[in-house]
């Protein structure tokens, strides 16, 4: 298993707006918004709804399902702290509850593959606690 | 035919060579050196301009960037603007341009961008969402968003890792007959290609432009004025401009972009149809850009991009409709923002009749695009001679 918590990486630049979101991350939880007016998911973080512009988003606990919609194995990392666990896996997963979120994929002992089963994997890196995801046990067949 | 009116002439082009490092050069100084040959090309003194748009710039002026070029230019012009879309923006410099004169502001622009590489050419503190969503699981950089795209793309239709790399050979192959380009006698084969280092997979380091420092300037303006430029007129027919995101993980596709709906507009706009173009200027900061291009643009079914250009006999010059004769980013080298500029400036050449060793024969259009972010901000023109 890799080890990520030694590693030297730049963290989340928080805002008081995102502080709940990562602070549930670091109990090992994952929570998104969701619009009371239109009902829509939304991620990344906003003041409004992106989808009916209005004010009022409301945190709730996700499910921490999602699918792997593209990935890449990141052999020349953009920032050097990352070089110890190179290469490593980034991918873009499709939320259960619909928006895509970018994260770091954990390595599974076969081939990672579009369409795959992914769950959420909150992770020891660089000092805090990260909302990694994982390829799920459950949905070998899924691709 | 019909012309967007009145009809802006793109009348001035400069041009730098790229180079890979400069030592103590200001971006402002390569701006006005490039600027200077601009306007010598199109015989136009510095009085004579009355509008200047500029872009961002690296590690240099954070503010007010459009007033500090016209004061270290000494001009003072009646319309200036920054235009920030990223590889998108020459290219959507020019349609500002031409809308600035049709508007009545002003009568001949110059559009410039440019960018030094001194050591350390430090990036400006970034605290949008992609800092705090993206860079925390060691996502940082446009390769890997771009890998992300390739993946996507080729997981949907199947396409070859030779398909995407026979774009940066053709490139490179286009290179050859460009003294300019980086990458000027350093040809590479699709081999080549794929045995270079895989930087994030499936992309590989042959696949990537190289970033080098350059400038390239355009000077726009009225059909009347443009008269008594040496040069043959080279038209702006059509414009289409789409933004739709920033982060990849918000792209609302990741196999087809903001291109497609900017391309169509500036076809609808200069009542022509994809296949009437001559030449394709197609914006190319990785293979996947092109491939998508092609796709988006109407001239391949989605995957079908690699077997277009093995019908269309390549990129080059004699191919049916070539692509980024003058290597492309791929093969030219990427001046930072400049980058989309050269595929403006080579339009330019072509339709001109004076791109060295590399002329079309009879090129009188050219689709033009302009790529900025991930896939994000899109830019496309179509550029005409007289018929
Ligand atoms: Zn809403």
């Amino acid at each position: 298993m890799t080890d990520y918590s030694t590693l030297e990486v730049p963290g989340p630049t928080i805002t008081d707006l995102t502080a709940p979101f990562w602070e549930a991350v670091s109990e090992g939880r994952l929570i998104i918004q969701r619009c009371g007016s239109c009902g829509e998911a939304v991620f990344y973080p906003r003041a409004l709804c992106p989808h009916c512009w209005a004010d009022a988003l409301k945190w709730e606990d996700a499910s921490g399902h999602g699918r792997l919609k593209s990935f890449s194995e990141i052999w020349k990392p953009g920032h050097p702290g990352w070089l110890p666990v190179a290469p490593y896996c980034v991918g873009l997963v499709d939320l259960a509850e619909g928006p895509t979120m970018l994260s770091h994929i954990i390595p599974a002992d076969r081939p990672v593959k579009i369409g795959a089963e992914l769950v959420f994997a909150p992770t020891h890196a660089g000092g805090r606690v990260l909302p990694f995801f994982k390829i799920s046990d459950q949905a070998r067949s899924s691709t | 035919m019909r012309h967007l009116s009145p009809r802006a002439v793109l009348t001035g082009i400069g041009e730098l060579k790229p180079q890979r490092r400069t030592q103590g050069v200001t971006t402002m100084e390569l701006l006005m050196r490039v600027s200077a040959e601009a306007m010598t090309d199109a015989a136009i003194a510095p009085d004579e301009v009355d509008g200047l748009l500029v872009a961002p710039q690296v590690g240099e002026t954070p503010q007010h960037v459009p007033a500090t070029v016209a004061e270290y230019f000494g001009m003072q012009p009646t319309m200036s603007n920054m235009v920030d879309l990223g590889g998108a923006s020459g290219p959507g410099m020019i349609w500002r341009a031409a809308a600035a004169i049709a508007a009545g502001q002003c009568e001949t622009v110059l559009c410039v961008i440019g960018n030094h590489r001194n050591d350390p050419a430090p990036r400006s503190p970034n605290r949008n969402p992609a800092r705090e969503f993206d860079t925390p699981f060691g996502a940082s950089g446009a390769n890997t968003s771009y890998a992300l795209l390739m993946q996507a793309h080729m997981d949907a239709y199947g396409c070859t890792a030779e398909d995407y790399a026979s774009i940066a050979a053709g490139s490179r192959a286009n290179a050859q007959l460009n003294e300019m380009a980086i990458f000027y006698g350093k040809p590479a084969s699709v081999e080549d290609i794929l045995a270079s280092p895989m930087v994030a997979s499936p992309l590989h380091l042959l696949e990537i432009v190289m970033p080098v420092a350059g400038a390239d300037a355009v000077v726009v303006t009225t059909a009347e004025r443009a008269k008594s430029a040496p040069h043959p007129p080279v038209y702006l027919l059509g414009a289409g401009e789409k933004i739709t995101h920033r982060a990849v993980s918000q792209a609302p596709s990741l196999t087809s972009g903001p291109l497609k709906p900017s391309m169509e507009r500036a076809l609808s706009q200069a009542g022509m149809a994809v296949t009437d173009m001559d030449f394709l200027s197609f914006y190319d900061c990785y293979t996947i850009m092109v491939a998508a291009t092609i796709e988006d643009a109407g001239l391949a079914k989605p995957g079908q991009f690699g077997a277009w250009l093995r019908d269309n006999g390549g990129m080059g010059p004699d191919a049916r409709q070539p692509i980024n004769t003058h290597g492309g980013q791929i093969g030219f080298g990427q001046p930072d923002l400049a980058g989309g500029m050269t595929h403006v400036v080579e339009a330019v050449r072509q339709i001109r009749g004076n791109a060295p060793n590399r002329q079309i024969k009879g090129c009188r259009t050219s689709l033009v695009t302009g790529n900025g972010a991930t896939m994000s901000e899109a830019v496309a023109l179509v550029l005409g001679g007289d018929a």
